[in-house]
């Protein structure tokens, strides 16, 4: 292990070291501390100048206030709108086209394997004025629908990538054997390989929640109204109406935050499991 | 074979179809496994790239007709400031995103211990990477306020005025990276934390016999089996750092005076803004980003396949 292990060091460096971390991570979490404090804080606390101190009282009412004097639970619910059947579609697409590219030797493999990678690294803004131009002509402009159907569509190529590298990882035999009995394909893929593949959907699915939620790029060019933007944009318009209400631009914050945040402390394994994939892989 | 019952939508029709369907099950059964994901993917990837080229030699508000430019757009652009202004902003933000590789590294040797408590500090440390950017830059405006801003009243404290950071333009890209630093820093920090756990005990230990530490230790034995983890966080930062545009917007909004753009914020500015929809404009700012990005991503790609061949 690396570097050497505390309980083996001087008892003193030990004592240090388990000081040094609580302090590191206020630290490093100064400016979250900071906001989640501003937004409990009563305004007359603010108008007062106590920016610092601890609220005079708790303000929860913040947060009845973000909920009944804005849309922010529409753009919740929106945002949950989006999100979930983003995950759903490029987690369904990418198993099929990851099994694909995972399982069959064909000449276009690479090459598609590549062009999934390869697409999921360009810049969003090259595809912008397409994407838009393509939503529009069809109908689906300032849509739920219109903004989920490009997020499967680009999120795939990530989600192919994980799912065939994941795929590459079982063992090839059982299929292989399948084959000699004469399953057909599409049973060796739905009663083999899926069950197998329960790990990486679960470590994808909350990944993809976590992206899609957090995206406002796309939410900021595909949808202009307060009954379809998620709430990345939504608190972006709040932000211009709040100026100067702090309390309530961190109530806001606060909650658009939370969804992803249960879902990181939820399914901490899985999570990580999906970033880290091929961090380890020699 | 018991498998032609569960293809309704290929075979089943006529038996003449089945028995091709058959004869040729293994060569086309990629293509169906992979229909739905090309077809959505050349829909909504594919085709825009090459529609956003093909857009940058024209004219086009996004709702008239179009007027072939030939190279005006780009020649337009040599002589554009803002546009020089942004890549400048894209060049600085590049080199010193890096610094979140081993910023991550560092924290990450820092959290790798086995102390009571530490799968929460390490999961804390995480935290900015999964809150939005948008929250993120929100947090960071109000940190950098001016008068009541948390680093303000540092600064002021330490030398006597405080530094509007956002509203300076000597300050504000630096200021919009160091947020940009915080989430990114998390990302590197957890891809490290996995390699590190994956790092070869016995070739520590043997190594450590030979008298390795420290900086030696880490430089010779850790970070070559570490290089699946730096390869990734590399990947990820460069293209984080070039696609940056969420901390822009709300920080700042491209300002002062257009001081903290960068390309990907003014293409945006350009094509869809209030300011007026250039979209042919546009196009071949993003173009020029795309150029950008294909140097890197090629060479990616190319490290990858090496990788893939290998195996």
């Amino acid at each position: 292990m690396f570097p050497r292990p505390i309980e083996n060091t001087a008892p003193a460096t030990q004592v240090l070291y388990k000081l040094a971390l609580p302090v590191a991570l206020i630290l490093w979490l100064l400016p979250l501390l900071g906001v989640a404090m501003t937004s409990l804080k009563p305004s007359s606390d603010l108008a007062q100048g106590n920016y610092f101190g601890l609220p005079s009282y708790l303000a929860f009412s913040n947060y009845a206030d973000v909920f009944n004097n804005s849309p922010i639970g529409q753009y919740i619910l929106n945002s949950f709108k989006v999100t979930i059947p983003t995950v759903i579609g490029a987690v369904a697409i990418s198993c099929l086209s990851g099994f694909a590219l995972a399982v069959y030797r064909f000449r276009m493999n690479l090459v598609l394997f590549f062009l999934f990678v390869a697409g999921n690294f360009v810049p969003f803004q090259i595809l912008m004025v397409p994407v838009r131009d393509l939503t529009v002509s069809t109908g689906l402009y300032n849509t739920i629908t219109g903004l989920a159907l490009f997020h499967i569509a680009f999120q795939s190529g990530f989600c192919t990538l994980f799912m065939r590298n994941f795929i590459k990882g079982l063992p090839f035999e059982l299929i292989e054997s399948a084959r000699v009995e004469g399953v057909s394909e599409f049973r060796i893929f739905w009663y083999i390989v899926l069950p197998l593949m329960r790990p990486a959907i679960a470590a994808l699915s909350v990944l993809v929640f976590t992206f899609i939620w957090n995206d406002y790029f796309w939410a900021t060019v595909l949808t202009t109204s307060a009954e379809t933007q998620p709430v990345t944009a939504g608190l972006y318009s709040l932000n211009g109406q709040w100026i100067a209400q702090w309390q309530l631009v961190s109530a806001g914050s606060i909650i658009a935050a939370m969804p992803p945040v249960l879902m990181f402390f939820l399914m901490q394994k899985h999570f990580i499991a999906g970033l880290t994939l091929g961090a380890t892989k020699g | 074979m018991t498998g032609s019952a569960t293809t309704p939508a290929i075979a089943g029709t006529q038996s003449d179809n089945r028995g091709i369907w058959k004869r040729n099950q293994r060569a086309l059964a990629p293509w169906v496994f992979l229909a739905p994901g090309i077809f959505m993917f050349a829909l909504y990837v594919i085709y825009p790239i090459i529609a956003s080229m093909w857009l940058s030699f024209y004219d086009w508000d996004g709702l008239g007709a179009k007027t072939w430019l030939g190279l005006d757009n780009y020649v337009e652009l040599l002589d554009d400031d803002a546009f020089y202004t942004s890549l400048y902003n894209n060049i600085i933000w590049l080199v010193l995103y890096m610094l979140a590789v081993p910023a991550g590294l560092f924290i990450a040797l820092f959290l790798n211990q086995t102390v009571m408590g530490i799968r929460i500090y390490k999961s804390l440390f995480f935290f900015p990477f999964v809150i939005s950017q948008v929250v993120v830059g929100l947090i960071f405006a109000w940190f950098y306020a001016p008068n009541f801003g948390l680093f303000y009243n540092l600064i002021e404290w330490i030398t006597g005025t405080g530094i509007a950071v956002l509203a300076d333009d000597r300050y504000v890209t630096y200021g919009i990276i160091a947020a940009g630093l915080w989430p990114q820093i998390a990302y590197c920090m957890i891809l490290y934390l996995t390699g590190l756990n994956n790092v070869a005990p016995d070739q520590v230990e043997a190594a450590r016999l030979d008298g390795a530490k420290g900086f030696r230790m880490l430089w010779h034995v850790i970070l070559p089996q570490l290089r699946p983890a730096t390869f990734i966080a590399i990947v990820v930062t460069v293209i984080g750092a070039l696609r940056s545009f969420d901390l822009v917007s709300i920080m700042t909004d491209g300002g002062p005076y257009g001081s903290s753009r960068v390309l990907s914020f003014y293409m945006y500015e350009q094509a869809l803004s209030e300011y007026g929809f250039r979209m042919g404009y546009g196009a071949a700012i993003a173009v020029v980003l795309f150029a950008i990005m294909m140097i890197f991503i090629s060479f990616f790609i190319w490290k990858m396949v090496r990788d893939e061949r290998g195996m």
